[in-house]
């Protein structure tokens, strides 16, 4: 009997890394100057943070000065999507997806509010934008297209470097949330013509509350609140020392991992994706191919994603669902409706997000566990009755 | 989120399955959430004899299908009558707010059961 958790909920957050809390510790501890301070404690602070910008900047292929500091992939996306928006005081179009994570979604429907159009542009029964759909959406007043590089919940991989191209063909501005793929893909903001991307680091191995926007040298902003000056005026606010410092060592090391990790979490991926499909009656959501290396989303037919959940986590695994009933908002995911999951479907569905730790003894443990849950529920579904 | 007692319901639920020879059969669905519930009555002298239940939902959903059989059998239909959704809740010990609808289906399902049986509906 083993009581080891597996956690597989790596999408939702990942456990912080050892090297980055030891990074950490002296900023949390003696090293506690402002790094605004003309002192030497200050000083030697100010030389800490700006180090971890260059590891961050290095990890994107980008310059230091265009990385700022924020409190996490929520506030990147609304400081690019707001502050481009707040220089255009109220009037132009934008384009964003219907699969987007609702720290742009929900930003947008509340820029229409303020007078700003959006369109948002339906994917394919995959999870994918076409660009072809959304090139025919550009107006002549469109001035920013904010596509995610990956999907949090399915794991879809977005055509961003063509969404770019076309965005830099016709001068408009483009945002990329890649909270789900910087530390697990490699990631080169000139390749992908972006001129935004977010990053969360506690995605990958580093500390919940701090991330990061890259933003092209050249382009012009608005700065979502007023205050002392920091990150170059744009995100006013002493500035979150021992998380900056987390976040640059996570990344650095989770961007020398990559390949290794990558194959990894693919070939356990793959082995999890084939387990579960052979339960029977299970729809694998998302790309087969272009997905995250650790995404794994399937939908159990004829039963209801919670119940699969808690059954996991009686068992010591832990996953997250998409469905009504563990949303907390009585609708299920607009990520799953999008792709054209019937109700029923979508309410069955289970994420299972690999990462960093994981092994395939983990994979097999659940490929032993999940099939007499699945049976069990689907025992004391009506449903699954009617339909046999 | 959920207490011992939901928990254990869910885990073990009482008189899960079908009634081949139910005399009533009703069922209620959530629109709200997409949970299904289907209840099977076998009545005997005017009381609750048999009572079996599948349900499509989350852990909720199941423990209060599982309460609700256990509240109602033995009992007349109009005392059957009797039991409401908070009763089912109050009986698991509380449910989550947000999850205080899907008790609502399993006393729905027994009301649809009774009415349906009530109106000569044959079962199946």
């Amino acid at each position: 009997m083993t009581s080891r958790l597996i956690y597989m909920d790596h999408g939702a957050t990942t456990p912080l890394r050892e090297e980055a809390l030891e990074a950490m510790m002296p900023f949390l501890k003696g090293q506690y100057g402002n790094p605004s301070s003309l002192h030497a404690p200050g000083r030697e602070v100010r030389n800490a943070v700006e180090e971890a910008r260059e590891k961050t900047a290095r990890a994107l292929s980008a310059q230091p000065e265009e990385i700022y500091f924020t409190a996490g992939g929520t506030e990147a996306n609304n400081l690019a999507l707001r502050g481009a928006a707040k220089i255009r005081n109220g009037s132009g179009h934008i384009i964003t997806s219907s699969v987007e994570h609702h720290a742009v979604l929900d930003v947008c429907k509340d820029l229409e509010k303020e007078g700003y159009e959006v369109t948002y542009v339906p994917v394919d029964q995959y999870g994918k934008v076409n660009p072809e759909t959304l090139k025919n959406a550009i107006k002549d007043d469109t001035f920013l297209i904010s596509v995610m590089a990956a999907n949090n919940e399915i794991g879809t991989m977005q055509p961003v470097q063509e969404i770019g191209r076309l965005a830099r063909e016709n001068n408009i501005l483009f945002h990329t949330d890649a909270v789900q793929v910087v530390g697990q893909l490699p990631v080169d903001v000139q390749e992908m013509n972006v001129d935004f991307l977010s990053l969360s680091a506690h995605k990958f191995n580093g500390p919940k509350g701090i991330g990061a926007l890259y933003m092209r040298r050249g382009i012009k902003i608005a700065p979502l609140y007023q205050g002392g000056g920091q990150e170059r005026k744009l995100r006013p606010g002493t500035e979150n020392v021992p998380g900056i410092i987390g976040l640059g060592r996570a990344l650095e090391l989770a961007t020398e991992e990559i390949p290794g990790k990558k194959k990894h979490l693919e070939s356990l991926r793959d082995r999890l994706i084939k387990g579960l499909l052979g339960i029977g009656d299970v729809i694998l959501n998302g790309h087969p191919d272009e997905r995250l290396p650790g995404n794994v989303n399937v939908s159990f037919k004829y039963i209801e994603g919670e119940s699969v959940l808690l059954s996991l986590d009686m068992e010591g695994i832990a996953a997250s669902s998409g469905s009504a009933c563990s949303s907390g908002s009585l609708e299920p995911s607009h990520v799953l409706s999008a792709i054209g999951l019937e109700h029923s479907e979508a309410h069955g569905s289970v994420r299972f997000s690999l990462g960093r730790g994981n092994t395939e003894a983990d994979v097999e443990t659940v490929l032993e566990k999940a099939p007499p849950i699945v049976e069990r529920l689907r025992n004391m579904s009506p449903t699954y009755h009617r339909s046999q | 989120m959920y207490n011992d007692k939901i928990v254990e319901h869910f885990n073990n639920p009482r008189n899960v399955g079908e009634l081949k020879d139910a005399d009533a059969v009703g069922d209620a669905g959530s629109f709200k959430c997409g949970d299904t519930m289907k209840l099977y009555l076998k009545l005997k002298d005017g009381r609750i004899d048999d009572i079996k239940f599948q349900t499509f939902g989350c852990a909720a959903a199941i423990a209060s299908s599982s309460m609700l059989t256990e509240l109602v059998k033995g009992k007349t239909l109009d005392e059957a009558l009797q039991v409401t959704n908070q009763d089912v809740a109050d009986e698991l010990g509380g449910l989550p707010p947000l999850k205080m609808h899907c008790s609502n289906l399993a006393a729905d399902a027994l009301h649809n059961a009774i009415a349906n049986y009530r109106e000569g509906k044959q079962a199946g």
